[in-house]
């Protein structure tokens, strides 16, 4: 009996699940019972991440600084300066940007003061005409790749500035350029580092893997604390975000890097510095590169999240659209975030593709074509403006700058789209979202929220064991302990439950449609052009459509959730599915396997472990979109992290709350990738 | 030392007891085994020995090729020479100078001058054309673009690639690549070339017009040469002189006719045992004292001719053929009884079954 058990796998599950059924049954339903929840004995720990966050910031290491406000030395803490200073400093680069692009006065009275400035009336920079812009940007696109990417870059400009968002589009693209050049730079020195010493990579890696799990709302708090509120702070919050992709792929990059380059640059007479910068990075290009555009992925993903804490620009203006359920607007403002993000893409992967050639013969004409033409489209630019300021003598110079929201809309047509859609199918939506609230939805996360805290830990430290052995289950029993001990147990059977209802419809799509595409090359490359322009959109955008349909409800974050999460399940269906060998398939014709049979029989066990990967992909992705679902009205944690947010003490909470979400996610994936990796092996695929 | 001062000045590189262990406790074990090394305990104690005492010199001008299978410690060997890893312990002078004791400036400046490296993999920067990957140690020395680029191109005539020079590595073809690596390793003019397995990789008819051209370049260039393989014939073929290595042991170095007839171990002998006699030895190896008395065919032999090149010849003299040295003096006969002792003889003659 023991002997079969330890052979069969399947036995034991089966034991597994009739121990959970039956600590089901038993164990009673009542608060003073520790068998059913856990005492929140770690309801402390918030409090002691405040308290400790005000001592590290109002009091630890006093420094003398001078005020010359009162011209004197005074005592302040040291956290505080230095969190000062960098954001101080962040806010001018990025402010400069601003200017640039719109005009203004604030970086002229950075060096002059306002008094200055003040007097001086003249003394103001002016906007960029939003025709050099979108040429420049045209001219960039055609340099990096051709005249398709230049033509359309220069329209998605030109559909910003025609729609009226150019205002808010360029406060939010001098956020993004700022931030994304700091993440780049930092994530390049971390990878670096962490390549040059083993040491620093074992600090790094568990850190990275944090981070990148830790729902975006987390960071805010700790980040509004210590930064404050304002693009500074948006922008810090983006960088520790948009970061640890960076730091990762150079890492692999420079791994990859075969050592035989390393010492032909070495043989070659390079010191360290030429190693580093001729010949590793250079050669580790396109894992960086790729980084770089993850980075401005990232990047736009935060936008909205981080107007939150006092992001100017498009994030803000979808958030109050969002909020005064002005869908139409919202549609708006969402294509110019999901524009901007896909030319930024676009221009990014085709700088990592571009190659030069140095040593082409070329006249001066040619070698300089690309600033000659960008020369003439800033003249002609300022030309068109001078002419505008003719043509429009009242009211706004429309060649100039078209101001916020002054220019063409669709937003009734969308809202007509919208009431007619509640108009026409009203009862059928709203018949649907019943049935599912009521039928599906509730039936499970009651069942959830039903289970004895000592049952979820037998069935899924069970599942450790079973998969991956002792360790596994005591880090999975660990990882939820955490959770257990704190207040917050019920909200995250919440959230596990929005999770893996929707992983597993996510799933079941993205096996069922990638198979399906993956049977054809044509079809297959579709998928993965729609997986790559899916993926660019950030995680918010997808709220809007869902919420034009079933409102403000459960249906739609689920619905969201879905629709997100299927990307990474599409893709890798598809990936896995390619990577069999053709050898097998011809192995399988020869065998006289029909196409069902072979699906079955070869493709499926020898993808698996692939589109296993891809499950974890899509519970990071559902995860992060529970948390941004609490935006439109959930009960899980995400609605709480978003209440911390507004709270005067919400550091303790905040954090303690994104971990809760982060372990659900770490220990789903301890489980998967586990498995994925012994299957892996056992199938000779390493 | 004990060879005289004649010998070891003449030597360009001269390594004196290199060990090369890996492992973390490799150099205070090393102290504690008083420079007898047992492969086989440090093994047990978590190290792995890649070289194993190696003592030698190469002089001016020689071709050395260091033979070995893989994980015989061959590249190691090359990599300590060129401190591409640093030795564990002993002395390895280049030009009199212990390169062990140099800082990393003097190392620099001593790659930038002195040495050139051909690697297995090619080791092309991917990002660079053929021209730039070229003018590469030439740029980081700091030498001007115009000028190294011009220096460039003249290697791009002398390994035949022009034409293509805009190319980038990854469009051109295995044979195409290493010579551009080896344009770059000879770009600065080094007076000892590194060459690690450089044939390796290729198609076996790529290799050998590879090392014609090898020989071709040696032929003109005459530089200080070590030179990596596993391949024998390759060995046989190019060496001045050859070092068999075996786990981390030079096992054998000596010239490619006496490492054929007087194997000094059995893992040498093993290795020659299959190699045609006919395409390593000379004439001189194998010819017989000059008679006056006998008749001789009207055409003679170089004394240093591989017998390969003129067995035909003399196995349809019908007389024995004279061999003559380098002043045209006669110094030996050749019979055609020892050419077919070599070319058929000397070998087992069981028939070999094919296995189905």
């Amino acid at each position: 009996m023991i002997e079969a058990l330890k052979q069969r796998k399947y036995l034991q599950f089966i034991l597994l699940l009739l121990v959970f059924a039956i600590l089901c049954l038993i164990i009673a339903p009542s608060d003073s019972n520790y068998l059913w929840r856990l005492p929140p004995l770690i309801k402390q720990l918030p409090f002691i991440i405040n308290d400790s966050v005000d001592f590290a910031m109002f009091e630890w290491m006093p420094i003398d600084v001078y005020d010359p406000d009162i011209e004197e030395y005074e005592k302040k803490p040291l956290l505080k300066e230095m969190t000062r200073v960098s954001s101080g400093f962040i806010l001018f680069m990025i402010e400069l940007i601003r200017e640039i692009l719109l005009g203004g006065v604030k970086t002229i009275v950075t060096f002059m003061g306002w008094d200055w400035a003040t007097e001086n009336e003249w003394a103001r920079w002016p906007a960029l005409p939003w025709t050099i812009v979108a040429g420049g940007v045209a001219v960039l696109g055609y340099a990096l790749s051709g005249w398709r990417l230049a033509l359309f870059a220069g329209l998605a400009f030109t559909y910003i500035a025609v729609f009226g968002q150019w205002e808010p589009s360029m406060q939010t693209l001098s956020f993004v350029l700022i931030a994304a050049p700091v993440s780049v730079m930092l994530g390049l020195f971390l990878g670096v580092c962490a390549f040059r010493s083993s040491k620093v990579e074992t600090v790094l890696n568990p850190l990275l893997n944090m981070a990148q799990i830790v729902p975006h709302f987390s960071y805010l708090i700790p980040v509004m604390v210590f930064f404050g509120i304002g693009d500074h702070a948006g922008a810090i919050a983006t960088i520790i975000f948009a970061t640890p992709p960076m730091v990762r792929l150079v890492l692999l990059g420079l791994k990859k890097v075969p050592p035989e380059v390393g010492e032909a640059g070495l043989m070659s007479g390079c010191n360290n510095w030429q190693l580093l910068t001729k010949v590793l990075i250079p050669s580790a290009r396109r894992d960086i590169l790729i980084g770089v555009n993850q980075v401005i992925m990232q990047c736009l993903a935060m936008v909205v999240i981080a107007s939150l804490i006092g992001a100017k620009g498009l994030g803000n203006d979808l958030l109050i659209a969002l909020n005064r359920l002005r869908i139409g607007l919202a549609l708006e403002i969402g294509v110019c975030i999901v524009l901007i993000a896909i030319v930024l893409d676009r221009l990014s992967l085709a700088w990592a593709n571009k190659q030069t050639d140095y040593f082409a013969d070329l006249s001066f004409k040619e070698r300089h074509k690309h600033s000659l033409i960008f020369g003439a489209v800033f003249f002609a630019g300022v030309a068109l403006a001078g002419l505008g300021s003719l043509i429009f003598k009242e009211g706004f110079n429309y060649l100039y700058l078209i101001p916020h929201n002054k220019g063409i809309t669709t937003e009734n047509f969308w809202q007509a789209g919208v009431d007619w859609i509640w108009d026409t199918f009203f009862y059928s939506l709203k018949s649907f979202n019943e049935w599912l609230i009521v039928e599906v939805l509730l039936p499970v996360k009651n069942a959830y929220l039903s289970m004895p805290v000592v049952a979820t830990f037998a069935l899924t430290m069970g599942i450790g064991f079973i998969v991956g052995g002792i360790r596994s289950a005591l880090i999975i029993g660990g990882l939820l302990l955490f959770i257990a001990l704190t207040e917050w147990w019920d909200r995250a059977l919440i959230t596990a439950y929005l999770v893996t209802v929707s992983v597993m419809i996510s799933m079941t799509i993205g096996i069922v449609v990638g198979t399906l595409c993956a049977q054809h090359p044509a079809s297959s490359r579709f998928i993965l052009t729609y997986c790559d322009t899916f993926q660019t959109f950030p995680s918010f955008i997808y709220l809007i459509p869902v919420m034009m349909l079933f409102g403000v409800t459960d249906t739609s974050v689920l619905i969201a959730i879905v629709v997100y999460s299927t990307i990474p399940a599409l893709r890798y269906t598809v990936e896995g599915l390619h990577a069999v060998p053709e050898s097998l398939h011809e192995a399988g014709s020869m065998s006289g396997v029909n196409r069902l049979q072979r699906w079955l029989f070869i493709e499926l066990p020898i993808s698996f472990p692939h589109m296993a990967l891809g499950v974890n992909q899509t519970v990071v992705f559902a995860l992060s979109m529970v948390i941004i679902g609490a935006m439109i009205g959930t009960d899980d944690l995400g609605q709480l992290i978003l209440g911390a947010l507004s709270e005067k003490n919400g550091v303790g909470n905040g954090l303690v709350l994104g971990l809760c979400v982060a372990f659900i996610g770490l220990a789903i994936d301890q489980v998967i990738r586990t498995w994925a990796s012994q299957r892996k092996q056992a199938l000779g695929l390493d | 030392m004990s060879e005289g001062n004649a010998n070891s000045s003449d030597a360009l590189i001269r390594c004196e007891s290199v060990f090369k262990i890996f492992g973390d406790q490799a150099k205070s074990l090393l102290q504690s085994s008083g420079g007898v090394v047992d492969a086989a305990k440090f093994e047990q104690a978590g190290c792995i020995v890649g070289v194993n005492n190696a003592n030698f010199e190469v002089h001016q001008g020689e071709l050395l090729i260091v033979m070995g299978l893989s994980g015989s410690g061959k590249s190691t060997l090359l990599r300590c020479i060129s401190r591409l890893t640093d030795a564990t312990a002993g002395n390895i002078y280049i030009e009199g100078e212990d390169i062990l004791k140099m800082n990393n400036k003097q190392l620099i400046e001593l790659r930038r001058s002195k040495m050139g490296m051909v690697f297995q993999s090619f080791a092309l920067l991917p990002h660079k054309t053929v021209v730039e990957n070229i003018a590469f140690p030439l740029q980081v020395k700091g030498i001007s673009t115009k000028e190294s680029i011009a220096r460039a191109q003249e290697m791009i005539d002398l390994v035949s690639l022009s034409g293509r020079e805009n190319y980038f590595p990854r469009q051109l073809s295995g044979g195409q690549q290493q010579r551009v690596g080896i344009a770059r390793s000879l770009a600065i003019e080094p007076d000892i070339w590194f060459l690690d397995e450089p044939f390796s990789a290729l198609d076996p008819l790529i290799r050998k017009e590879m090392q014609d051209e090898f020989l071709r370049l040696q032929g003109v260039l005459s530089k200080t040469i070590l030179f990596v393989t596993h391949d024998f014939d390759e060995a046989l073929r190019l060496a001045d002189r050859i070092a068999i290595m075996k786990d981390g042991v030079i096992e054998q170095l000596d010239t490619p006719a006496n490492i054929v007839l007087n194997p000094a171990t059995e893992y040498v002998r093993k290795f020659t045992e299959e190699v045609p006699r006919e395409k390593v030895l000379k004439i001189e190896s194998v010819m017989d004292p000059y008679d006056s008395t006998e008749t001789l065919s009207d055409f003679t032999v170089p004394h240093d001719a591989i017998i390969e090149t003129v067995a035909e010849a003399v196995l349809t003299a019908g007389k024995p053929v004279g061999v003559i040295n380098s002043d045209g003096e006669t110094v030996g006969v050749l019979h055609s009884s020892k050419i077919i002792g070599i070319l058929f003889g000397g070998r087992s003659p069981e028939v070999t079954e094919q296995s189905a």
